[in-house]
């Protein structure tokens, strides 16, 4: 094994670790992160890219606008509660939604593969209009390109969105403060299991569907009641656990979460056992959390129970001083520290 | 969730601990042997709850850890050819090979399949007869059921593109190899409760009254673990060595009869080299002469194939229990779960990897790494 050499800026290739990339890349953990760290963010230098933010908030002839982009590659392309052409809707929806925007005009490329029935794609597309129409925005500008039979994995897409912000708030980490309150907009984990079941034929007693939804909804209503929110994160890829992790290091404080406050059915309790895996760790395509001071916490809670995507909102935890880390309090009244992983979780043996 | 939110109950859980703080008048060192078990008490946090006195020592029982490097090499071999569909469990994927895991050899092109069951390769087999479908036949005696039936399975329907490249190791030889060890520290054993739901429990009573240490059949839910220390600290206290069964809603004296017999059809026992630890004497597991036209490593033709370990890595230490994780002058510098020298660091299951997961913070605001 070749011994780990640190980057440095000379370096020609900076990820020296690994020669090639490996699925763990996209995984949303650790190997991800620094993939951006080391090679995307020194190549495009820029104070909107260093923010992180889910989009890029600038202000542009006089109007705040939140801007952002994302790309789709799911196997398979129809699973239960969603498909390939509402998680493009939704992802981009919800990233506009996370910078406290109102989703506004989205663009959709379509990469195909030779040979793709008719049928899936017609069916994707309705489901890209659909979508759009619940969320309520427009798909204004596209791009289709075929590759040869191989190349591909049926459709790839790809959205970008822009959005317009309506307020002074400052919905980002670097608002967060010690004393405010963690909440959570429902159950986790939903979405990854259903794919994963979906993927590897396993089967459930019951059918577990995707979260797959809009947020912007019950985020502006948050905005519109006046509630002062401090960063809203939707989870996506790495789980309410990464997410958590992010903010805590961005923000240098330290979030502590109670286990029990934290739902999750009792079917994609009962797959993570079989699987070894972790729901913390799960992907979600509907779930945010919102973080926002213990003062506006009721309000905020009552205003998303009324809002149809995040009607099993709780508050799952706070925000206190030091650390950058994040603690959570396990159902059996101990205490560890949660670490991101380092690509997607990996089925157990036994 | 029904089945096991009850064995997760935050007030048994103290009503155990006050119980093995109450029996507890000296120190103690136990070994839980599976890696679920370490797992569970890293991730639940149960030394938290244990008196000073009692030292848990995590042990060899994690299949990912010690399948040896040469293994992993000759996996990695047969999966890089081109007529081959390599299938495995998932968190065989990341272990380091000397050169490249099985996740590198799937980003250059290779066929690599992660699988629930070893049963699924006969369905891929069948469907790709110009293929040759591998699976990475990994684990302790709870594994050891399913692939004796897809090769048994495999001989009575004639499906001769199929094989299988066997690892398979067995608990009782490495307890007696640690007991038998003139640094042994390990007082009393936590046996794996799975392992027994298998193969009973009738052939630790030997053991136990050998070297003089108690065992307990111990299940993996934080309650089961807490209590599985309960009952072997009594035992210790009131020096008694004894075999004790405390997974008794999963785990029969016998153990499965059926599971048993279907190892013994394919399988006999072979020695082993155990990664970090070295050959041990009939410590597993291989294909029995009738079977041995499955035998991937005969069909590939990679038998003869050695390789050694990182000098850095002392998880043969670890696994005996004479080294925590964080001890390793690697821990967390050279060796982390992006790219591990060693497999503990690997599987979720993997001593070093539970340490890095859920105690690198801790263990960094105290200077200990």
């Amino acid at each position: 094994m070749s011994e780990i050499k640190d980057f440095t800026l000379n370096c020609p290739l900076p990820i020296s670790d690994y020669p090639t990339v490996t699925l763990a890349h996209g995984g949303g953990g650790k190997l991800m992160h620094q993939l951006i760290e080391r090679m995307i963010l020194p190549a495009f230098q820029s104070p909107l890219l260093e923010a992180r933010h889910d989009g890029a908030v600038f202000n542009l002839g006089g109007a705040r606008l939140a801007f952002t982009t994302d790309s789709y590659v799911v196997h398979p392309l129809f699973f239960p509660g969603g498909d390939i052409g509402s998680l493009a809707i939704n992802g981009t929806v919800n990233d506009l939604s996370m910078c406290g925007a109102r989703p506004m005009y989205l663009s959709c490329g379509l990469i195909l593969e030779e040979g793709l029935p008719m049928e899936t794609l017609w069916a994707v597309v309705q489901s890209l209009k659909q979508s759009a129409e619940i969320a309520g925005v427009q798909l204004v500008t596209g791009d289709t390109k075929v590759v040869d039979r191989g190349k591909g994995d049926g459709v790839f897409i790809n959205t970008a969105g822009v959005g317009v912000i309506e307020h002074g708030l400052v919905i980002a980490p670097s608002a967060v403060r010690a004393g405010d309150v963690v909440l959570l907009s429902g159950d986790i984990g939903r979405h990854g299991i259903a794919i994963m079941a979906m993927r590897e034929g396993l089967e459930f007693e019951s059918k577990i569907e995707s979260d797959c939804a809009p947020l912007n909804h019950a985020v502006l209503a948050l905005i519109e009641a006046g509630v002062n929110v401090h960063c809203l994160r939707d989870l996506t890829r790495g789980g309410l656990g990464t997410t958590l992790i992010e903010i805590a290091e961005a923000t240098g404080l330290q979030i502590t979460i109670e286990e029990t406050a934290i739902p999750v059915r009792d079917d994609v309790a009962g797959a993570c056992e079989v699987l070894g895996f972790d729901p913390l760790y799960l992907a979600n395509e509907g779930r945010m959390i919102a973080i926002l001071p213990e003062a506006e916490a009721a309000k905020a809670l009552d205003l998303l129970r009324r809002s149809p995507n995040t009607s099993g909102a709780v508050a799952i935890g706070r925000v206190t001083d030091g650390g950058g880390v994040v603690r959570l309090k396990s159902q059996i009244g101990t205490t560890r520290v949660l670490d991101m992983l380092s690509g997607e979780q990996l089925p157990r043996i036994c | 969730m029904k089945y096991s939110s009850e064995y997760r109950d935050a007030k048994a859980a103290q009503t155990l601990s006050q119980e093995i703080h109450r029996i507890t008048t000296r120190p103690w060192t136990l070994m839980e042997i599976c890696g679920g078990q370490t797992h569970a008490i890293v991730k639940f946090g149960l030394d938290e709850l244990l008196p000073k006195q009692i030292e848990l020592v995590h042990g060899p029982g994690c299949p990912v850890c010690v399948t040896p490097l040469e293994l992993i090499d000759k996996a990695v071999q047969i999966a890089a050819r081109p007529e081959v569909i390599f299938c495995s469990f998932g968190d065989m994927l990341r272990v380091p090979g000397s050169e490249v895991d099985l996740f590198g050899i799937k980003a250059k092109g290779g066929d690599v399949r992660i699988l629930y069951t070893p049963l699924d390769c006969l369905k891929i087999a069948k469907e790709n007869p110009t293929k040759q479908v591998v699976f990475f036949a990994v684990g302790f005696e709870t594994t050891a059921p399913a692939h004796a039936m897809a090769v048994y399975q495999a001989k009575q329907q004639g499906i001769h593109n199929f094989s299988i490249l066997v690892s398979h190791v067995l608990v009782p030889p490495a307890m007696e190899a640690i007991l038998g060890s003139s640094a042994n520290r390990v007082q009393g054993f936590l046996a794996a409760g799975h392992v027994c739901a298998i193969m009973g429990y009738e052939e630790y009573i030997p053991i136990a009254a050998k070297y003089k240490v108690p065992i307990v059949v111990t299940g993996f839910e934080p309650l089961d673990i807490l209590q599985g220390i309960a009952m072997c600290v009594k035992q210790l206290e009131e020096g008694r060595y004894q075999v004790e069964n405390q997974y008794t809603r999963a785990v029969p004296e016998g153990g499965n009869r059926a599971a048993q017999h279907y190892v013994k059809e394919v399988f006999q026992v072979v020695n082993r080299k155990w990664r970090g630890i070295g050959e041990i004497g009939h410590s597993g597991l291989g294909l029995r002469p009738e079977y041995s036209e499955f035998d991937a490593e005969l069909r590939f033709e990679v038998s003869g194939y050695t390789a050694e370990e990182s000098p850095l890595c002392i998880s043969g230490l670890i696994m005996q229990g004479l080294k925590k994780p964080h001890e390793c002058s690697a821990f967390g510098k050279q060796c982390t779960p992006e790219k591990p020298l060693g497999a503990p660091m690997v599987s979720n299951e993997g001593a070093c990897a539970a340490y890095y997961r859920y105690r690198r913070a801790e263990l960094a605001s105290t200077g200990k790494v």
